[in-house]
């Protein structure tokens, strides 16, 4: 009995770069913008010897999936992208991601389970992947078998996150900080987060609590506009950061990230606040070094502290607890990868090598 | 052969099924993983169902609801926070009430059947043809029942803080519902034991007024010191008095007193028969 695979050797590719190799320098200059990305697709969708195609570009990645009908498509798809990027195929070719068949499925369902992510299990890289497979088809640029491949990389991908811990747990400090007020007080739409200064890592917590829905958020930073250049910037609202302990009572988490050179929270204030306010709990993420918030403010009752070094544990734990599911999750998806490759392999169209 | 089984068989087999849920819950904390929670369910809920007939038999025996022994009343608490926990449950995530909740099923359940004394004998005749006291006798046992799963939740409350200010939030920790959510909870549980209990009282009180002799006074004051404690607690939550830890150590801590006061309020004047029959 034959293999449907040894007449179609090459056939399904992917062709790319990715954050493995690439530095975030050279990354930028290969980043399409939408109109690129448009004009791309169509001359791809001219191109001769490829007969179905998906681009995957993210922040972290750019791939292209293809399937070939004449065995150097692949190069052609990188000659094209290569041309309209300005990019030097010697260059390219250095940090080129190039896989085919098996080794292609095997990669897409990876990445689409976030095992190819920068920050391992992040699910982010599912919904780009729909997006790419979405932009393809409704283009007309898939057909039998990237439709096949994309769906049974979505289902692989669910299964791998439904059946393993690779997605449980934060990785990132300002994801961490989330997870905690989520602890504290669940659902977040009615929390009420004040940041104590405009610095970056305070922004980044900030967006962190916006995506993840919480209801209000107020600037305070020693410069006031600042604050509310900030604020204006997130939607929120800012205040003059003499005011901070006096307002405490209104607010349920205090992001803290000065570049204050001593504490900006001290005891007695927190004392006070939780006297106004004793049934609901107050939760300080201190991203600050020096620390913004006394110590001893961690002792009050329903009163809950986590400084940098604890929210880096937390980060620290979860990564390595989500490493430590790395191996079953490539168990589940070998198999998957393995049983799809002899599907699509039988329904890849004959190669030719003529020009 | 189910038909020839005995309540007690029944109730042996509800308390093993709660026992099997606890174990379930066990075993997917240990791996941490967060499945279990259809698996607790089915087997608290054929518990539920098992105990149900097991009371149900019992009941028909005695024509009158089971209240007649420790036997009965802890029986009977542990059934009543079981249909709570079907009430409120839903609003939990994972597994974890359901995990507490099969655990102290389990533990009322299995020490009610392990003491054979407690169901030596049973008092006769307690409702006197009366169906308002047996009303009122249900509720009461029904505010237990509440106020179990309201230690329950007191004691995840507490352990929720434990894990946040220990900064330990990994392993089974992290099944925990949040603290805004538990405190909800267990407002709102201890506003239903209150109003029950209430409920229940005014019902008794209303008999004792008129026949004040057959009522044990030692039952009457512990009843009234278990509905007074609630309700003093009540009235201090409301009044943001009693909050947070303190409250959760108040629930925990009280449930405990409360199933200690079943022992008084079962002594009353009503003459000790055997209890029914084992016999289906």
């Amino acid at each position: 009995m034959s293999d449907p695979a040894r007449n179609h050797i090459g056939g399904l590719f992917v062709i790319g770069a990715t954050h493995h190799k690439v530095p975030i320098a050279v990354r930028e200059r290969l980043s399409l913008t939408p109109e690129a990305a448009d004009a791309l697709r169509a001359e791809l969708a001219r191109l001769e010897g490829l007969s179905e195609f998906a681009v995957l570009s993210t922040c972290n990645r750019i791939e292209f999936y293809g399937v070939a009908t004449h065995a150097e498509a692949a190069t052609r798809v990188q000659e094209a992208f290569c041309r309209r990027q300005q990019f030097a195929r010697e260059e390219f070719e250095q940090f080129r991601l190039r896989l085919h068949d098996a080794h292609a499925v095997r990669h897409l369902l990876e990445v689409a389970s976030g095992l190819d992510s920068q920050m391992l299990g992040e699910t982010e890289i599912f919904g780009q992947v729909k997006e790419a497979y979405a932009a393809a088809q409704a283009n007309g640029h898939t057909g039998a078998v990237l439709n096949r491949f994309f769906q049974k990389a979505f289902q692989a991908a669910k299964h791998v996150r439904t059946h393993t811990a690779i997605t449980e747990g934060q990785v990132s400090v300002a994801n961490v900080a989330v997870d905690l007020a989520q602890k504290i007080f669940g659902q977040l739409a009615e929390t009420r987060i004040l940041l104590l200064g405009a610095g970056e890592i305070g922004e980044k917590t900030a967006k962190a609590f916006q995506s993840r829905g919480a209801g209000s958020l107020t600037v305070a930073s020693r410069r006031l506009e600042r604050a509310m250049d900030l604020a204006t910037a997130l939607g929120a609202s800012a205040m003059p950061f003499e005011q901070r302990e006096a307002r405490l009572p209104e607010f349920d988490v205090v992001v803290c990230a000065t570049s204050a050179p001593g504490t900006v929270v001290q005891t007695p204030a927190v004392a006070a606040a939780m006297h106004r306010r004793p049934a609901r709990p107050l939760f300080f993420i201190d991203l600050a070094l020096p620390r913004d918030v006394d110590a001893a403010v961690a002792d009050l009752e329903n009163v809950f502290v986590y400084n940098l070094d604890d929210l880096a544990k937390i980060a620290e734990e979860n990564r390595a607890a989500r490493e430590a599911e790395l191996v079953k999750c490539h168990a589940l998806l070998v198999e998957r990868a393995d049983a799809l490759w002899k599907n699509l392999a039988s329904r890849l169209p004959a190669l030719t090598a003529e020009p | 052969m189910l038909a020839g089984l005995t309540d007690r068989s029944w109730l042996w087999i509800a308390a093993a099924c709660y026992l099997a849920g606890w174990v379930s819950g066990l075993v997917s904390i240990l791996r941490g993983t967060r499945q279990s929670g259809p698996a607790i369910n089915a087997f608290i809920f054929a518990g539920y169902i098992f105990q149900l007939v097991g009371l149900g038999l019992r009941g028909h025996a005695v024509r009158g609801c089971p209240l007649g022994n420790e036997f009965e009343l802890y029986q009977f608490t542990a059934w009543s926070a079981i249909t709570l926990y079907f009430v409120v449950g839903v609003t939990f995530r994972s597994s974890m009430l359901g995990f507490f909740t099969s655990s102290l099923a389990a533990v009322l359940t299995t020490v009610a059947l392990a003491i054979p004394a407690w169901d030596a004998t049973r008092r006769a005749g307690i409702f006197g043809g009366n169906p308002w006291i047996e009303l009122h006798a249900a509720l009461a046992l029904f505010s237990y029942g509440v106020f179990a799963l309201l230690a329950l939740t007191s004691v995840m409350t507490l352990l929720r803080h434990h894990s946040l200010k220990s900064k330990r939030l990994g392993g089974w920790f992290s099944f925990l519902p949040s603290i805004i959510d538990l405190d909800h909870i267990s407002v709102r549980l201890l506003w239903t034991g209150v109003i029950l209990m209430t409920a229940a009282l005014a019902m008794g009180a209303n008999y004792w007024l008129r026949n004040t002799s057959l009522v044990h006074l030692p039952k009457l004051l512990v009843t009234v010191s278990v509905w007074a404690a609630y309700a003093t607690m009540l009235g201090l939550r409301v009044r943001g008095l009693l909050i947070s830890k303190r409250f959760a150590w108040a629930c925990a801590t009280m449930f405990g007193l409360a199933l200690l006061s079943l022992w008084p309020v079962n002594k009353n004047h009503e003459p000790v028969t055997p209890p029914p029959a084992a016999q289906p």
